[in-house]
């Protein structure tokens, strides 16, 4: 069947592959799924489906399945604590991988654990699941009874999205980051815009891994099914190189048909910001600098990797944040390679509070959450009203090179300046 | 009033767009009481309709704009909104994620064109989910919607993905 699909989307080659039998946009088709994943949010609907809505104590995964505990790791709660305590428990009775406390953030820790390759399909009990894109993957965030279908059967369904294709032209300027492209995107085509769609992207070459991910990872914003990118050598590299992994290929070919095609200009784009109270309401930074801050936060699934924390060292280094700055790897192998290239001990230096790997107050739960009246800048990706505390907070999501000049200041600053 | 029946009637709770996973049940308290959905109930819609679980009524059913659901995962956001007794959702379109949510729990949500634009809070409204029509009562407007697709149905008329695997067996799906 390869050969068959070898003139068609990204989208339909892997979902067809997994259907055994060609698809179309549009099919409500049975996939197998390469790939299950949910954490310490959706886990535990996914263990109260199992064992009290199904009633089984033990079952044998169909195929590969993940917990992790990152969303409220170390507990905060003594309720996160026994959700903890339980995920544990059906992974250790079922032969479950468990990503436990401190191993990072799910998105992040399953790449580099090696479980998705390029051609899967990843059903992860996370919306922002679509971040394994960059791996040449159909990774599609659902809920947790979705999450119990994939174990228990291998397989779950879904309609066939249709494909759109965004074409990089030209490649970032000084003090551009992959966060400006994905605001960029969801500023372009707003939310709700991709639902029943799958982005694929086209010429990536000068775009680095993990700016991949931050991009894909924003795709859920638009509600798009999926966000995939092609397999180059960059990625060919990544997987020989940091997994000693061989992997397929799978690239579109070249007269897959899409329901529509976006350019992007690489050259014009300029840090943004994406101003509350919604992700989609993006502006350039210069129109809000001066805003005042009360926190930073540099991390989560979107912007928690080495080269988000290597460019906020660079700019820190030798100054002192006028206001607090808060630091998390996305996983403790990216905590390493940090500490052991100095960033940790510069972020340290410059007066940032760097925690363990975790999503951080991302989501609201713990490590940093906001007061009343009280704003954020945060390279997560969420800004609805009380997001990361009380409901009158307020969240301005940027870049981490955004974040670290912001931080400088106090308040909202273009990085420009500081490269 | 039941699913089972394919007739949903129900007084309505009108909302607007963008009605995101946050403002069903916003993560600070999902994650306080992460081990149990149902002392999560009196935080639903906590910033849209303050007090909402102590006026909603069995069978009431939500009429709201477009992006429906947009954002987070979590599926305790339709979960909760079943748990108060909404018996359908109606609105221009739904985020996918919440969608699927919404019906693997068998939640029936409705996308329509016309119903959102004429309906008022406390308008009366039944839905025929085998006739693909939705009636506003009290406007005396009747709307043919997209029927379901057949999976989709199935998962419906059997409470949800889980009976419908628990009645049918593996391969239902």
């Amino acid at each position: 069947m390869k050969k068959e699909l070898a003139n068609h989307t990204m989208t339909e080659q892997i979902l067809s592959l997994n259907a055994g039998r060609k698809v179309q946009p549009g099919d409500i088709v049975t996939v197998k799924v390469d790939l299950v994943y949910a954490h310490d949010g959706t886990a535990p609907l996914v263990i109260s489906a199992i064992k009290d809505e199904i009633g089984l104590e033990r079952f044998e995964p169909k195929t590969s399945v993940a917990f992790f505990i990152d969303h409220v790791a170390p507990a905060s709660t003594v309720n996160a604590a026994e959700v903890h305590r339980k995920m544990r428990l059906l992974a250790k009775n079922n032969g479950i991988n468990l990503y436990d406390v401190g191993r990072g953030i799910c998105h992040q820790v399953a790449p580099e654990e090696g479980l998705v390759r390029p051609g899967y399909v990843v059903f992860g009990a996370d919306s922002h699941t679509t971040t394994l894109g960059a791996f040449s993957s159909f990774a599609t965030g659902v809920g947790s009874t979705d999450a119990v279908v994939a174990m228990l059967l291998g397989k779950n369904w879904l309609k066939v999205p249709e494909p759109v294709k965004i074409k990089f032209e030209g490649s970032i300027q000084k003090g551009v980051m992959g966060k400006d492209i994905a605001l960029h995107l969801v500023g372009l085509f707003r939310a709700g815009s991709m639902t029943g769609k799958s982005l694929e992207f086209d010429n990536v070459d000068s775009i680095s891994i993990d700016s991949r991910m931050t991009i894909t990872n924003m795709a859920t914003e638009v509600d798009a099914d999926a966000a995939i990118m092609p397999t180059d050598k960059k990625l060919l590299n990544y997987y020989k190189f940091e997994l000693g992994m061989e992997v397929e290929h799978i690239t579109p070919g070249p007269r897959a048909e899409y329901a529509d095609t976006v350019i992007v200009e690489l050259n014009n784009l300029e840090p943004l910001v994406s101003a509350p109270p919604n992700v989609d309401n993006v502006h350039a930074v210069t129109e809000y600098e001066g805003v005042e801050v009360d926190q930073v936060f540099i991390g989560s699934c979107t912007n928690g990797r080495l080269e988000d924390l290597e460019i906020a060292a660079r700019i820190l280094n030798g100054k002192k944040v006028k206001t607090r700055c808060i630091v998390i790897p996305a996983s403790i192998r990216v905590y390493q390679k940090a500490l052991s290239m100095g960033i940790i001990d510069v972020l340290i230096k410059a007066g940032c509070v760097v925690g363990p790997p975790t999503c951080g107050p991302c989501v609201g739960a713990h490590l940093g959450l906001l007061a009343s009246g009280e704003t954020a800048l945060s390279t997560s990706n969420r800004n609805f009203p009380g997001r990361m505390g009380h409901k009158d907070s307020k969240v301005f999501l940027a870049s981490p090179a955004t974040a670290a000049a912001t931080a400088i200041n106090g308040k909202i600053t273009d990085p420009r300046g500081y490269l | 009033m039941t699913v089972e029946n394919y007739v949903i009637r129900g007084r309505v709770w009108k909302l607007g767009d963008n009605i995101t996973t946050d403002h069903i049940i916003s993560g600070k308290h999902k994650f306080a009481f992460i081990d149990d959905v149902n002392k999560m109930l009196p935080y639903l819609f906590e910033e849209v309709i303050p007090g909402f679980i102590n006026k909603v009524s069995p069978g009431d059913v939500i009429v709201a704009g477009s992006n429906f659901g947009i954002g987070s995962s979590r599926e305790q956001a339709p979960r909760l909104i079943k748990l108060s007794g909404i018996s359908a959702i109606v609105a221009k379109n739904f985020a996918r994620i919440f969608y699927r949510n919404s019906i693997n729990i068998g939640l029936p949500l409705i996308e329509a064109r016309v119903i959102p634009d004429i309906t008022d809070n406390g308008d009366i409204l039944t839905i025929d989910l085998k006739k693909s029509i939705v009636i506003n009562e009290t406007k005396n407007v009747i709307e043919q919607v997209k029927p379901f697709p057949q999976l989709v149905l199935n998962i419906l008329l059997n409470g949800g993905i889980i009976n419908l695997l628990k009645n049918k067996g593996l391969d239902a799906v």
